[in-house]
Order: structure tokens, then sequence, then C-alpha cells
């Protein structure tokens, strides 16, 4: 890293954040591996359709990098995008609605497990297509700076966290994307979950790149690095440190951020291209686990106040789950709705989800979309 | 006060304008900037707007496409010029999966008010890559609107309209017309999308034209009008939505219907007119809908063979013959 601004902390030299941050990061990890087990189990009985790709393993990145961000930064992910979602806080009883196709999830039902979209909280989904988030997440970061400077004839402020996983590097519009973000010096960090395999293809058989992925990066000119990911405070150190420097400089980052997927790529993936052994090895270095050891070992909780989390976090989620298989399914009227922007033929224009007229409503608001 | 302007001066005044009260809306393609435009639809804007607002982009279709649909979720506004429709083809994922469908599968969260402009259809001997007519194959998705101007006052209009809608609206230009002269006024208008106009009225057969194809329409109506046979010509203006209402209304007066559509025939704009209006007005028609379509072939190179290629003023005329039991 080139970093020129002074002012930019060295992961190193970022301080590890105070007990109740890392006690929220805690709980927010609780949460995510929860909401997997309960949807994996929903999506067996039939309560979830479609495709189902869960998070566990991997909940260190979303957690760490977007808590080295603002809330306003804005971020976009692939269709593994529950962890992102829950982290930027998107209520578990939404998520659940939407994985079950009812009108009370954050798309109405239209998007389910691939398409959670949040827009208060900033993040801009959810997207099936692989790599075709990334000229998306190119275009976020282009228009936080326009606004900043075109606009409002100020300094770029902001960050885009642009997620995406080992397997789409090999796609065309990740590598436009990266050119692009590279030519307009757009403030975007690229966060490549790494989790060592494009749904079953192993990386070394499909990512030609010298043995390192970081090495894509260089073509762009791009600063790039690799981490850890299965630590919540070094994923957090780090990215903290590019983040700031991205919000410096205004340029773009490429991350490599080692992962796994504890789970298939989906729920009909038998897992025959890996072994239990190498399952054996990552699950011991379980992000929960070294979270929860780094809290006990530095007695900032117990085991018995981390038990106690551990259980109210299953009871919420239970809960969550009992509250959106009572939502109902979308009206058919809804079939015609959000096609649209005005209304036409036979197209009824489009509104906001529930949640957030509510949200509206008990803010004082007046509910109007987008 | 109309001046008469040429169709690229009529888009370009239709972006200056909505530029210069909305700086949410900005203009990025290839060599729209420095080089202003490939076809000096864009010349001199880099100049009034600055290269922050007029962006040259790399030739990479499906990521300065993506970009500008990312842009819109932060409520910018942004102008997508392909240099071609043909070279949309590699952003097709963009433009067909994301843009007409964040705002249902975002459930209402995000809409997506984006226009996509460039050349659609023959050019002059371009050869078959070169020569796309999306609209048959981009029509179909939901989601979308689609706009095909054939003269200047609509190309202003149309355009204005597009930059204002909140949905992503497809524009489709055609080389061939790009230096058209016709009379723009100097005062603010726009042309609704989805408004059909009557270019020619007649009495004996209604011609249904899309874009380039109304001059062929209006060849082929001199042509007839010798031999007794007044024709009516529908300029479309837009694709979807379509204006069936004009078409219904004009084939009710005239019980003959011909469609002239510069793509292929088969599960073709032109087809799902015909079909409409079959529907619409089954006892009104004293004959089938008949089309007039580019052949079902690739685009040649030749000039002669292109030019038989077309859904040109003979096979216009065949075709009303045809349809009015005069051949």
């Amino acid at each position: 890293m080139t970093a020129t601004s002074t002012n930019i902390p060295k992961a190193h030299d970022v301080p590890v954040p105070d007990v109740d941050v890392l006690k929220g990061w805690l709980l927010d990890m609780l949460r995510i591996r929860e909401f997997e087990v309960r949807s994996m189990q929903a999506y067996q009985n039939k309560l979830a359709g479609g495709f189902l790709h869960v998070y566990n393993g991997q909940e260190a990145v979303a957690v760490g990098c977007l808590g080295a961000m603002r809330p306003t930064d804005p971020v976009i992910t692939a269709y593994r995008d529950h962890g992102h979602a829950l982290a930027r806080g998107l209520d578990p009883k939404i998520g659940f609605a939407e994985l079950f196709g009812r009108i009370d999830g954050c798309a109405k039902g239209k998007g389910g497990s691939m398409h959670f979209f949040d827009r208060d909280n900033y993040m801009f989904g959810g997207h099936g297509i692989v790599g075709a988030q990334c000229p998306l997440g190119t275009g976020l970061a282009f228009a936080t700076k326009y606004m900043d400077e075109v606009i409002n004839g100020g300094r770029s402020e902001s960050v885009t966290a642009c997620f995406l996983g080992d397997g789409a590097l090999n796609q065309g519009a990740v590598h436009e994307a990266m050119n692009l973000a590279a030519i307009y010096d757009l403030p975007i960090v690229f966060c490549v979950e790494n989790n060592r395999y494009a749904m079953g293809t192993a990386i070394d058989r499909c990512t030609a790149s010298g043995g390192q992925i970081t090495n894509r990066a260089v073509a762009f000119g791009m600063e790039a690095r690799t981490i850890r990911g299965m630590d919540v405070i070094e994923v957090y150190r780090e990215m903290k440190e590019i983040v700031e420097w991205c919000r410096a400089e205004s340029k773009p980052f490429f991350l490599d951020i080692d992962t796994y997927r504890f789970k298939g790529h989906s729920m009909s993936d038998p897992r025959k291209y890996r072994t239990n052994e190498e399952e054996a090895e990552f699950e011991a270095h379980d992000p929960i686990d070294n979270l929860s050891r780094y809290l006990t070992s530095s007695k900032l909780m117990t085991e018995e106040e981390i038990k106690a989390m551990s259980k109210s976090v299953r009871s919420e989620i239970r809960e969550a789950l009992e509250w959106a298989k009572k939502s109902p399914d979308p009206d058919v009227s809804e079939l015609h709705h959000d096609v649209y922007a005005d209304t036409w033929g036979p197209y009824t224009g489009t509104s906001l989800p529930r949640y957030m007229l509510e949200q509206r409503q008990a803010e004082g608001g007046s509910g109007h979309g987008a | 006060m109309a001046r008469e302007i040429e169709f690229r001066e009529a888009l370009r005044e239709a972006m200056s304008e909505e530029m210069r009260t909305d700086p949410r809306v900005f203009l990025i393609g290839e060599e729209v900037a420095d080089y202003d435009g490939a076809y000096k639809v864009s010349k001199g804007m880099l100049e009034e707007f600055g290269p922050r607002r007029i962006i040259d982009a790399p030739i990479s279709e499906s990521g300065f496409a993506g970009m500008g649909i990312g842009a819109t979720m932060l409520g910018l506004r942004p102008i997508i010029e392909f240099m071609s429709w043909s070279f949309s083809l590699v952003a097709a994922d963009q433009i067909l999966n994301n843009a007409p469908k964040i705002l249902y599968m975002s459930g209402g969260q995000l809409g997506c008010p984006i226009v996509f402009r460039g050349n659609d259809g023959a050019g002059g001997q371009l050869g078959s890559t070169h020569s796309w007519c999306v609209e048959s194959l981009y029509a179909n998705v939901p989601g979308l609107k689609m706009v095909i101007p054939s003269n200047p006052y609509d190309a202003k209009g149309l355009m204005k309209s597009a930059i204002r809608d909140d949905n992503p609206v497809f524009c489709l230009e055609s080389e061939r017309l790009l230096s058209i002269t016709g009379d723009v006024p100097e005062e603010e208008y726009v042309v609704p999308i989805g408004k059909a106009v009557v270019r020619r009225p007649g009495s004996d057969c209604t011609l249904v034209a899309f874009g380039r194809t109304v001059y062929f329409c209006d060849e082929a109506a001199e042509e007839l009008a010798k031999e007794g046979i007044d024709c009516e010509i529908l300029d479309m203006r837009s694709i979807r939505p379509l204006d069936l209402d004009a078409i219904v209304e004009s084939v009710r007066r005239t019980n003959y219907c011909v469609v002239v559509d510069q793509s292929w025939s088969f599960a073709s704009v032109g087809s799902e007119v015909a079909a409409e209006v079959h529907k619409a007005c089954f006892d009104d028609l004293d004959n089938h809908v008949h089309r007039v379509h580019n052949d079902d072939v690739p685009a040649p190179y030749s000039f002669e063979l292109e030019q038989e290629m077309l859904p040109n003023a003979r096979k216009i005329c065949e075709a009303v013959r045809a349809a009015t039991y005069n051949a």
C-alpha cells in the first residue's frame, strides 16, 4: 500500500475495539450462524424454495469488514448474502419472511434468498449472477463520489464494499468493473471471499493467478492484500486500514480474504470435491469460537455469559422464524406491482416493502417510495 | 419558433437541456467526450459540462452499463451511450438482468432510472455483427421501456421523456437517420412515451411502422397512391409500451393492416403487433395482418444484398397489394 495520508492507521496500530463492540460482533456472528442453521432446516421442511447458499464459516468476513465501515458506506454482494444483510442490520424476521416468499420479506417475497436488499441500511443486494454485482458496486462508488464531488462540490466521503467470491474472479464483468474502478479512481474495496471453491471446482483448477489471486490486481495497478478471514478482529483491523486509505485516497483496493465455507455451495451439494480432513481442519478455526476464546481469555466475557448470549440468540431466531411463518403469501395483485415505477397497462406502480413503510411511519415520515 | 436541425442535434439538445436542469444526469460511453462522439451526437457537450459529467468509457460495455445501473441505486440518472446497440449484446446481463428487474427483485426498494441509447439496425454495409436490430430481442423483457424515433422532433421529445422516466428506457436510434433534418421548436416540449402518431392519413390500409421503416413506408405509400391505394402510416415511436389503441383506431377505419418491422420475423415486434391486432380487430379485418421484416438472414455486406434484405418499399408494396387483394 502506498498510503500517503499520515492519519490512516496501519492495521497493527488499529486498536481492538472496546468490549461492547466485540460483544456486538459475537452477537452478530451468532445470529448469522443460527439464522443459517434454521434456514437449512426450513429448506429441508420446504418452507424455503429455490436455491439456498448459507454463510456458515464466513461470518467473520461480513461482520469484520462491515464493522470497519460507516453505516452509510454502500455494501453489495453476490447470492450468499444473508450474512451481509444481517450484519448491516436487517431484522432476521424480515430475512426469514423473504426466504419463505412472504409479503413481509425485504423484497415482498419477490427476490428470495439470493436477493436480500435493505436500502435503508445501504445494503444494495443480494445478486444472483456470479460477478454481475461488481459493475453495480463500481456504480455505487461512482455515485457516492459523483454526489460528494460533482453535485455537492465537496470531497469524496464514502467507500463501497463490493463482496465477491473467488469463483467470480474469472467473470469478464469483474475485470471490467476493476478496470473502471481503477481508471476513475473510485473508492471501493473488492472484498474477495476466497473460500477456495467456485461451487465445486477448487481454485487452482479454475483460476490462473500464479498461486496468488492478488496478482490479478497488479494488472489494474490496484493495491491488494491477502488477509486471514477466520478471526473477526483481524479482519476488522485490516479492513479498517484499507477502508480509511480508500476514503482518503479515493482509490480502489483488492482484498483477498482467506476463509472457508463450512457447508456446501448450496443445499444440493454432496461436497465430494473436498475431504473430511480438510473440513475438520477449518472447522477447528471456527470464527465464532475464535472470538469466544479471545473474549474469555481476555476476561471480557465468561463462558456462562457467552452461553447465555447464545441461548438468547437461539430464542430470538426461533421467534423470528415463527413470526415469518405467520406472514401471509403475497397477494396475487403483487405479481404486477413493482415491475414499473409508474402505472400503465397491467402494471400497478411500485411501493416500498411493509417493514420500510412501518419504519417510516414510526419515524413520522411519509413512507413515499424511491 | 421552430428551426430545422439534424436528428443528432435534437438528441444533443435533449440531453444538454436535461443536464442543465438536473445535476444527477450524466452521459457515459465510448468516445462521447474527447472525440465528440463517434457519430457526433455529443459534440461540444464535454466543453459545456466537463469531464465529470461527459465521461469517456473504455471499450467495456458490460462494465460501464453495469456501473450506470449501480449508480441509479443511489439516485443518479445516467445516460449510457452504446456506439451501436450491436455492442450491447456483451452487456446483455447488465441491461436485461439488472436494469429492468432491480425494482421487482428488491420489492420496490430500488428503481432504475437510466437511459440506454445508440444506433440500432443496419447502417451502411456494416455486415452482420454491426447491424443488429435489438428491438425484438429486448422488447421481450418486462421492466424496460423502448422508444424508436424516426425524426428530429420525436428524437428530442422522446429523449427528454426517457431521461425523466423512472424506469430503464432503451432508445433506439438509426445511424441512417442521424443526419436528416426536421423542424424542432425552440420552446420546451416532450413527446410522451407510448404514444403513436399518424404520419400520413389514409383510408385503404394501415401501415404500422417503427423508426427508419417510416421512410420505407413513405416511399411505398407514394408508389401505391399511384395505383389508387391510399395508405395510412402510423409512426409508433414507442415499442414498449405499445400504443395498440392507435393501431386499432386506424385498422377499424381501413380494415387492412401491414406491419413493417426492421428486425427478424420470428418472435418479433412485428409478430407481437400482428397477434394483438388479430385479437383486437378480429371483426374489423378483411384480411389477416401482413408483415414485412428484414429477410431472415444475417445482414450481408454487399450493398445490393443489404438493400434487398431490408424491409424496403418494394416489399411493403407487395405486402399491401396482397393484403388488400390487389396483387
